[in-house]
């Protein structure tokens, strides 16, 4: 028996497991999955949340559900992997051996990592949505907080679904509008890159939100320090800005035990070739979801494209044949915009979010870089197909790789 | 796509003033971009950065974070904002010849 270890049972981990009972020859192998949560979070959820959109239940389904029953689950927290020696160790001492490792462990928020975030006014004036716990006191903040400034800081980059930030600040835009209160609010998205928008067309196209919603930018922000009693977060550069509510993204890192396994970058990310996902220095490691250093958006989208390549990659890599070096980081987002509408992008490792038509060129239904119901509704829509196609292993009637078909330069 | 001569050479470069081809980047043409940040006279500390941050880029494809170059070239953070006042991200990557960081939008 071939032993085959998944490390995380999240979007990536699930998704992939339910793709090798089908392909590998099952009486050969013997897959392992390990995860310390038996709860699996649809974290796209967590940004309606707040607004009251979404609830703690819709975001949830008990791991369980969605492992295959050829496999064998175990929940404990991972303690580190040896790669010389081929095992994983549990923090409850239990020692994974294997042929072939899978790292799908994901990214996670460091709020200790800047100081004054995570003190005293954590879960009172300082707030995330990157975590369910996070998104559900913010929902209560908002529910009854008369006004003021809201001010939305990304820590650092990367993040986990980096558009999820302006998304926020454009319901937060709607949702004081309909509680009657927008008057009363200024929104301010301090960020460490140059603008909101940073890719030429992108910007040109989609500037025009942020003036109409009256969401003022704060760029090349680097957040040092938060000061919880002045309520003002302080740049390295020493440029303050004040809020009434902090709405923060903290730091993102991939999992501590890839750090104590000499596995990772400086952010615990590990570095991987970004075509085929194995490794750069274990060729028995495959890495997937957001846990590897590719430079794609970290998002359950790009996970699921590249899973669709991986799986025949992998047969090919099992019989020691040359991998199809093919991801190109192809990742397709919809984004919230408010008033019930949202925007599509369609993007890879080398182009840019282009305005078009999708998935059928020059019919749609979708509009891509420009606002419409549709979208909003299909990203509502994405719940389901989250936790019946892609977490069943299922593919999208839609090609892996990105298609310049349909799309235009202005 | 614009070119710009930069330094006696002729260099293809964005909207924003970017170098578009890494290739193309020589120390004279960093001398002359970092005067233009308001950086007058570059330094070794200068350099160290400016050189891990091309190294990096040609592995990654991509100009580093803040935290690659500080990880990586051993400066801190408050170092690296008073070597590249105001945006050092952007700044070291425009005098090294690289594109501007960017987000995915
Ligand atoms: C607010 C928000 C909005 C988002 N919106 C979108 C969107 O609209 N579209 C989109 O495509 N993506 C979106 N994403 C991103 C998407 O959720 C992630 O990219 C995706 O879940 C990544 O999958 P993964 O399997 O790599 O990691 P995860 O799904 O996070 O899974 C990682 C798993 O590893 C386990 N784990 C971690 N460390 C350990 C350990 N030490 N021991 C044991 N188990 C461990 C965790 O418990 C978890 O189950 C959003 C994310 C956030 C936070």
């Amino acid at each position: 028996m071939k032993k085959l270890v998944i490390l995380g049972a999240g979007t990536a981990g699930t998704m992939v497991a339910n793709r090798l009972v089908r392909t590998l020859k099952m009486d050969k192998w013997q897959i392992t999955m390990v995860d310390k949560d038996p709860v699996h979070y649809y974290q796209p959820g967590w940004l309606f949340v707040p607004f009251g959109i979404y609830e703690k239940k819709d975001c949830f389904k008990p791991k369980s559900k969605y492992i295959p029953s050829q496999v064998k689950m175990l929940q404990a927290d991972i303690q580190c992997v040896e790669p010389e020696n081929n095992r994983v160790i549990l923090a409850d001492r239990t020692v994974l051996e294997y042929d072939y490792l899978i790292v799908a462990t994901g990214a996670d928020i460091y709020p200790d990592e800047t100081p004054g975030l995570n003190e005293g006014e954590w879960g009172k004036s300082i707030h995330t949505f990157y975590s369910m716990n996070g998104a559900v006191a913010l929902a209560d903040k908002l529910r009854n907080w008369n006004g003021g400034r809201l001010v939305v800081n990304v820590v650092e980059n990367p993040i986990k679904c980096p558009v999820a930030p302006l998304e926020f600040l454009m319901l937060a835009d709607w949702f004081f509008h309909k509680r009657g209160i927008r008057d009363r609010v200024e929104l301010i998205y301090a960020t460490p890159l140059p603008g909101a928008f940073t890719k030429p067309i992108a910007n040109k196209k989609l500037s025009y939100l942020l003036e109409k919603k009256n969401i003022i930018v704060e760029p090349e922000f680097m957040i040092e320090r938060a000061d919880p009693d002045a309520k003002k977060i302080v740049s390295y550069d020493e440029r303050e800005v004040e809020y009434d509510l902090l709405v923060s993204v903290p730091l993102n890192k991939g999992a501590d035990y890839i750090g104590r396994s000499g596995l990772g970058d400086e952010l615990n990310y590990v570095p991987v070739n970004k075509h085929t996902l194995l490794s750069n220095k274990f060729s028995n490691i495959f890495v997937l979801g957001d846990a590897s250093n590719i430079p794609a958006s970290k998002a359950g989208s790009v996970a699921h494209y590249a899973i669709d390549l991986f799986g025949e990659n992998f047969l090919r890599h099992l019989e020691g044949k040359e991998m199809h070096e093919e991801f190109d980081g192809h990742a397709n987002c919809f984004v919230e915009s408010g008033f019930g509408k949202g925007l599509l992008i369609d993007f890879n490792y080398t182009v840019e979010p282009l305005p078009g038509r999708f998935p059928v060129p020059g019919i749609g239904p979708m509009k891509l870089l420009e606002e419409s119901r549709l979208n909003h509704l299909g990203k509502l829509g994405f719940r389901w197909m989250y936790w019946n196609i892609l977490m069943r292993g299922q593919s999208m009637p839609l090609p892996a790789t990105m298609s310049m078909a349909g799309k235009w330069k202005e | 796509m614009a070119t710009r001569t930069i330094a006696g050479k002729t260099v293809q470069v964005n909207d924003e003033g970017f170098m578009t081809n890494p290739a193309e980047w020589t120390k004279e043409i960093a001398d002359e971009l970092a005067k233009e940040e308001g950086i007058d006279c570059l330094t070794d500390a200068h350099w160290k950065v400016i050189e891990f941050s091309r190294v990096s880029a040609k592995d990654s494809g991509k100009a580093p974070t803040l935290r690659t170059i500080t990880t990586g070239a051993g400066v801190s953070t408050k170092e690296l904002f008073q070597l590249f006042p105001k945006g050092p991200a952007k700044k070291v990557a425009r005098i090294a010849g690289l594109g501007k960081p960017e987000g995915c939008v």
